[in-house]
C-alpha cells in the first residue's frame, strides 16, 4: 500500500523547479529525521518539509528580499517536534549546501547575492527556531508546572476531604482515641476519651502515657509498650486500669497501634480505648455472687473448693481444715423458725470470720449449718487445733435472738496434713467423717481425722448407701432362734433375727446395719418386711404342725414413732391369718424410757388387739420400776448380763437375788419373764428354779433357718 | 504501614516520573530536572532510548490507523502518560472524526495535564486509575460514558506493561480487561526486552537499575512472556516482532536515480532505522 504523496500539486516534471524543491526537501528530511522525535514516518516527514522548502525557495528569490518567512519555517520545525538542536544545525547545513544548488537561479551571474540571501535566511530561520523552541519550552514548562500544582491541589483536596472524614470519625467515635508521640506525650484525644477520664480535656492532653501506671497493670503491659515505642511490635491489646483525676478507677480494653511514616519509621502511637468499668464491675459482682453465700456473705462452696484445690496443689506446703457443723441447729430452726435460724447463722458466720483473719486463712459456708475454716499458714496440727479451739470458744458466748439467749455449740472435724497428697473430695470427706465422730462423742468438741476411723466410717457409709438396693434385691433373710418353756423344755416360739447377706462383706448381723437403717429411715420398710416374713413363717409353722407357735419380732425406736405402725401390723396379721396373740413385738427398754402417752398409744392399741409387747434388754436402762404398770407390756426380757454369772456353779448370789426379785416383781404385775443368753444346762436349771417362764440361748439352739425350728418342734427337745 | 487508599500517589515532583521521562525522550519540556537527570543517566547506558520511544510512538500511530481501518472507533489507552505530539486521539480523530478515546494513567501530574489538554475535547477523557486494578478503569464514569463495551474497542497497552512487576500479576490484569471487551476488539501492545537490544545485557541492566529509583521499576520480559499477554487474542500478522517490523509503511519512490543525494532510497526500511528501535516487542491481537 502506498500513501499518496500530498504535495498539493500535480507530480512535478523531472528537473522542473518543483521537482528540485521536492529533492531538496528529501535531502533535508534525510539529514534531520534521525534527530527528530516525531512519530511521522520518513515519507510523511518529507512530505511535511516540501511546503517549507518551497517557502525557502520563494524567499530566496523574492524581490525585495525579506528573510522573515525563514523565521516561520524555523518555528514550524519546532512545531513538528524537531526540538533537538541537531535538527537546527542539520537544517542550516542543508540550506548552506543545497538551497542555492537546488533552488537558486539557473545562471551563475549573481551567485554572491544568492549566497548572501541564503546566509540571511539561515540567520532568520535559526532565530525563528530558537524563538519558537523557547516559547514552546516555556509553555510546556508552565503547563507541566501548572499540572503538577493542579495535581497537588487535587491531592490536597482529597486529603483534606479525607481528613475531614477522619476527623469526624475521630471526634464522634464512641471509643476513646488518643495519639501520643513515642516519648509518651499525649498529643490528641477525642471527646469520648475525655469523657472516660472524667470530662476535662486537660486531664489527658499534655500528660505522659507512662504516668498512667496502675498497681493492677499486668506485667506485660509496660513490656509491650516498650516494644511498641521501639518499633519492635506494631500493636498490642490489653485490659488496663487507669486512675481518673478524682482517684476513681477506669477500666479499659486498650488497643495500641504504632503509626509509622512513609519510610516505615515509628512516629506516633495510637490508642483505642473501650470503657469496660461497668462491665467489669458487673462481672466482679456476678463472680462475687457466684462465689459467696447470699445469707452470710461468706465464701461459698464453689470458692472454698477453688481455694482448697489451690491449697492442696501447693507443693511443699501444709493445709488445715476445720469442718464445723452446729449441734442442734435443726431444733432452733424448728422451734424459732427459719428467720431466727438465719440470724443465728449470720451471727455464727461473723464470729467464725473473726477467728480466721490471718493470711492464708478463710472461712466459708458450705450450706445449711455447715461451715469450714481453711488455713494454709498452719505449721502443724497444733495450729489447726488452736484454730478449732478458737472457733468453739467464740461460739460459746450465748447468742441473743428475739430477746432470748441461745447457746450455740458445734462439732468440728479437723484434717491437717501436707499438700499434694490428697484431693479436695477426699479431704472434705475425711473432715465430714471426723466431724460426725465429734458429734457422736457428744458434740461441742473437735476431733482430729485418723485413717482408721475414716475407713470404718467409709465402710459404714458404703453399707448405708447399699441398704435400699439390698432390700430391693432381697439380700436380707431371717434366722429364727427358738424360745423354750423352761418348765418342760418345749418350744414356745421363736425370735425373728434379720441378717444381711452382703455380696462383699458376707452375712452381717443386725448390729452392723440396723443403726444405719435407723438413721436413714430405711428401718421402716425393712422392719415391715421382717414382720411380714416372720408372721408368714409363724403361720406356716402353725399350719404344718397344728400347735400354737409364737413369733417374736423386734421393733426399733423409729418404727415405734412411725404413724403407720398399728395399721401395718394389723394388715400383716390379717393377710397371714395369724392370731394377734401369736405375735410378740419386742421393744427395748431404752426406747420406752420417758415415753409419754402419745408414744405409748400405738402399743396400747396393739396390746388391746391381743398382741404381746415384750420389754427387751430389761435391766439395762434404769427403768422406773413404778412406771412398769403404765406400760402395755406383758413380757419382760431379762438382759443377759444378769444371767451370765449363772453359766457355772456356784452362781453369783447377788445376781441370783436380783433375778429372783425381778421375777417376783414381774409375776406380781402379771408379766411373764423371758431370759436370753442361756448357754449351759446349769444356767437353765437355775433360771427354772428362780421361776423364769421362757428362755432362749445357744444351750437350746442357735438362730437358724426356719426348717430347723420345724425339726426342734418335732423333737420336742427337752434337755436332760 | 501501608499507604492509605485515599492518598494519591506520585504528587511528590522530586521523585522522577516515567511519564515525564518519556516526554523528555520525545523532546518535550513537560518535565523537571529530576526527570531529566534520570533520563540522562539511563541514556548513559542506552543512548538510543529516545529512538525506542519514538519507535513506540510510530508503532502506536500505525496500530491506531490499522484499528480505524478495521472499523474500530473506540480506544482505551492505558498508561498514556503526558500528552505529546501525535496522541492517540489526534491520530484517531484524523482518521475518523467520531473516534472516542479514554486515556488512563496513575500519575496525578500526567492526569492533571491530560485533563487540561483534553478540556475542549468532549470525545476524549482521562481516568486516574491503575492498570493493576482493571475494575477501577472499566467501571470509571469516563469509560462508561465514552465507550460502548458491546462494540469492539482498541485496548492500547503501549510501553506500560513493563512497569508492572510479576507480583502485580500483569497477565491477570490483561485477562480481566480482555474479558470486558467485545469480540473483534484489538489489543495493541509494546514491551521492553533485553532481546533485540544492540548492547550487551549487562550494559542495558544499568538502565534498568536507573529505573529502580523511580516509582516504576522496569521489568524486561522475553518474547515468550510478552506473547503470553495475547492469551485469548488472535495475534495479527506479522506477529510479536520488533517495533519497526510491525507493518512498516513503504518508503518513497524507488525509481529515483542513484547518485543523487536527493534521490529516494531504494533499500528496505530496516537498514535506515536506528538499531535501538529493534529492542523490545510489539504486536496487535484481535479478540475472537
Amino acid at each position: 500500500m502506498r500513501i499518496p504523496v500530498q504535495t498539493g500539486e500535480a507530480t512535478a516534471l523531472p528537473d522542473s523547479p518543483e521537482d528540485r524543491i521536492t529533492r531538496f526537501a528529501r535531502i533535508w528530511s534525510r539529514a534531520i529525521f534521525p534527530v527528530t522525535a516525531t512519530s511521522l514516518t520518513r515519507q510523511e516527514f518529507e512530505v511535511h518539509l516540501v511546503p517549507l522548502a518551497r517557502e525557502l525557495s520563494r524567499a530566496l528569490h523574492a524581490q525585495p528580499f525579506d528573510p522573515a518567512p525563514a523565521q516561520r519555517i524555523g518555528a514550524d520545525l519546532v512545531a513538528v517536534h524537531c526540538t533537538d538542536p541537531d535538527a537546527l544545525s542539520g537544517t542550516l547545513g542543508v540550506i548552506e549546501s543545497y538551497l542555492v544548488l537546488y533552488c537558486g537561479p539557473a545562471g551563475r551571474e549573481d551567485g554572491e547575492e544568492y549566497r548572501a540571501r541564503c546566509a540571511r535566511l539561515q540567520h532568520a530561520l535559526a532565530a525563528g527556531y530558537a524563538r519558537a523552541l523557547r516559547e514552546r519550552t516555556l509553555g510546556e514548562q508552565e503547563a507541566i508546572a501548572r499540572s503538577a500544582l493542579s495535581a497537588r491541589t487535587d491531592a490536597q483536596q482529597a486529603l483534606h476531604a479525607s481528613e475531614a472524614r477522619f476527623r469526624a470519625v475521630f471526634e464522634d467515635a464512641a471509643v476513646g482515641i488518643g495519639i501520643a508521640d513515642l516519648d509518651g506525650n499525649v498529643l490528641e484525644c477525642n471527646e469520648a476519651l475525655t469523657r472516660m477520664f472524667g470530662g476535662v480535656e486537660g486531664h489527658i492532653r499534655g500528660r505522659n502515657v507512662c504516668d498512667w501506671s496502675h498497681p493492677e497493670d499486668t506485667p506485660q503491659v509496660w513490656r509491650m509498650y516498650g516494644e511498641l515505642v521501639r518499633g519492635e511490635r506494631d500493636h498490642y491489646r490489653v485490659e488496663k486500669p487507669y486512675y481518673r483525676h478524682d482517684g476513681t478507677v477506669l477500666w479499659t480494653n486498650l488497643t495500641v497501634s504504632l503509626l509509622r511514616d512513609a519510610d516505615g519509621k515509628p512516629q506516633y502511637q495510637l490508642a483505642l480505648m473501650e470503657d469496660t468499668t461497668e462491665r467489669r464491675l458487673l462481672n466482679l459482682r456476678l463472680r462475687y455472687e457466684a462465689t459467696h453465700d447470699a445469707l452470710t456473705g461468706l465464701p461459698n462452696r464453689t470458692l472454698f473448693f477453688e481455694r482448697l484445690e489451690k491449697a492442696l496443689a501447693g507443693k511443699g506446703g501444709r493445709f488445715g481444715l476445720c469442718y464445723l457443723d452446729l449441734d442442734g441447729f435443726k431444733a432452733v430452726n424448728d422451734s424459732l423458725g427459719h428467720a431466727a435460724g438465719d440470724r443465728l447463722l449470720v451471727e455464727v458466720a461473723d464470729r467464725l470470720q473473726s477467728c480466721a483473719t490471718g493470711p492464708g486463712e478463710m472461712v466459708a459456708r458450705l450450706g445449711g449449718d455447715e461451715f469450714v475454716a481453711l488455713t494454709t499458714s498452719a505449721a502443724g496440727p497444733q495450729d489447726v487445733t488452736d484454730l478449732a479451739m478458737r472457733i468453739l470458744s467464740t461460739l460459746s458466748a450465748p447468742v441473743r435472738l428475739d430477746g432470748r439467749e441461745l447457746s450455740v455449740r458445734g462439732s468440728i472435724g479437723i484434717v491437717e496434713g501436707p499438700a499434694g497428697e490428697r484431693g479436695p473430695a477426699e479431704v472434705l470427706r475425711s473432715a465430714d467423717i471426723t466431724m460426725y465422730r465429734a458429734k457422736g462423742a457428744g458434740g461441742n468438741r473437735f476431733e482430729l481425722a485418723d485413717a482408721e476411723a475414716d475407713a470404718r466410717a467409709i465402710t459404714r457409709h458404703g453399707l448405708t448407701n447399699a441398704l435400699p438396693a439390698a432390700l430391693e434385691r432381697g439380700e436380707f433373710f431371717i434366722e429364727y432362734q427358738p424360745l423354750v418353756h423352761l418348765h418342760d423344755g418345749s418350744v414356745h416360739g421363736a425370735e425373728a433375727l434379720v441378717r444381711w447377706s452382703h455380696p462383699q462383706h458376707g452375712v452381717l448381723g443386725p448390729d452392723r446395719f440396723i443403726p444405719l437403717a435407723e438413721r436413714t429411715g430405711l428401718i421402716v420398710p425393712l422392719g415391715r418386711w421382717v414382720l411380714e416374713e416372720a408372721v408368714r413363717q409363724a403361720r406356716t409353722w402353725q399350719r404344718e404342725h397344728g400347735g400354737p407357735l409364737r413369733i417374736n419380732v423386734n421393733l426399733s425406736p423409729t418404727q415405734l414413732h412411725h404413724p403407720g405402725l398399728v395399721a401395718d401390723t394389723v394388715a400383716v396379721l390379717e393377710e397371714s391369718g395369724l392370731a394377734p396373740g401369736a405375735l410378740c413385738l419386742e421393744v427395748t427398754e431404752s426406747a420406752l424410757i420417758g415415753a409419754d402417752d402419745q408414744l405409748l398409744e400405738p402399743l396400747r392399741r396393739l396390746a388391746a388387739l391381743g398382741v404381746d409387747i415384750a420389754l427387751d434388754d430389761f435391766g439395762t436402762g434404769y427403768s422406773n420400776l413404778a412406771n412398769l404398770r403404765r406400760l402395755p407390756v406383758s413380757v419382760l426380757k431379762l438382759d443377759r448380763s444378769f444371767t451370765q454369772s449363772m453359766q457355772r456353779l456356784p452362781a453369783d448370789p447377788v445376781d441370783v437375788k436380783i433375778v429372783e426379785g425381778i421375777v417376783a416383781l414381774a409375776h406380781s404385775l402379771e408379766l411373764a419373764v423371758t431370759v436370753e443368753g442361756v448357754e449351759t444346762g446349769a444356767q437353765a436349771a437355775q433360771l427354772r428354779a428362780l421361776g423364769c417362764d421362757t428362755a432362749q440361748g445357744w444351750y437350746y439352739a442357735r438362730p437358724g433357718a426356719p426348717d430347723r425350728i420345724h425339726a426342734l418342734s418335732l423333737a420336742d427337745a427337752v434337755p436332760s | 504501614m501501608e499507604r492509605p487508599d485515599w492518598a494519591p500517589p506520585g504528587i511528590d515532583i522530586s521523585v522522577p516520573s516515567v511519564s515525564r521521562i518519556y516526554d523528555y525522550y520525545l523532546g518535550g519540556s513537560h518535565n523537571f530536572e529530576v526527570d531529566r537527570q534520570t533520563a540522562r543517566r539511563a541514556m548513559e547506558f542506552l543512548p538510543g532510548l529516545p529512538k525506542i520511544m519514538q519507535a513506540n510512538r510510530a508503532f502506536m500511530r500505525r496500530a491506531v490507523r490499522h484499528a480505524v481501518a478495521e472499523g474500530i472507533t473506540q480506544f482505551l489507552d492505558i498508561g498514556s502518560g503526558i500528552p505529546t505530539f501525535g496522541n492517540v486521539h489526534e491520530v484517531a480523530q484524523a482518521a475518523t472524526p467520531d473516534a472516542r478515546v479514554v486515556y488512563v494513567d496513575h500519575d496525578p501530574v500526567a492526569v492533571a495535564h491530560s485533563r487540561a489538554v483534553l478540556a475542549a475535547d468532549d470525545r476524549s477523557d482521562i481516568v486516574a486509575a491503575d492498570l493493576r486494578k482493571p475494575a477501577d478503569i472499566l467501571h470509571s464514569p469516563q469509560a462508561l460514558s465514552l465507550l460502548d463495551f458491546d462494540r469492539p474497542v482498541a485496548l492500547l497497552l503501549v510501553a506500560v506493561l513493563h512497569f508492572l512487576e510479576d507480583h502485580d500479576r500483569p497477565h491477570e490484569a490483561v485477562a480481566e480487561l480482555r474479558d470486558a471487551l467485545a469480540p473483534g476488539s484489538l489489543i495493541v501492545l509494546t514491551h521492553a526486552s533485553y532481546e533485540g537490544l544492540p548492547t550487551a545485557r549487562e550494559v542495558a541492566g544499568g538502565a534498568v537499575d536507573v529505573y529502580r529509583g523511580t516509582r516504576n521499576p522496569l521489568v524486561m520480559r522475553s518474547r515468550e512472556e510478552v506473547t503470553a499477554f495475547f492469551d485469548g487474542f488472535e495475534i495479527l500478522e506479522p506477529g510479536v516482532v520488533a517495533m519497526p517490523r510491525w507493518r512498516p509503511e513503504p518508503e518513497a519512490d524507488p525509481d529515483a536515480p542513484a547518485g543523487d543525494p536527493g534521490a529516494a532510497l531504494p533499500d528496505g526500511p530496516d537498514d535506515d532505522e536506528d538499531p535501538y528501535t529493534f529492542a523490545g516487542f510489539a504486536g496487535v491481537g484481535r479478540k475472537a
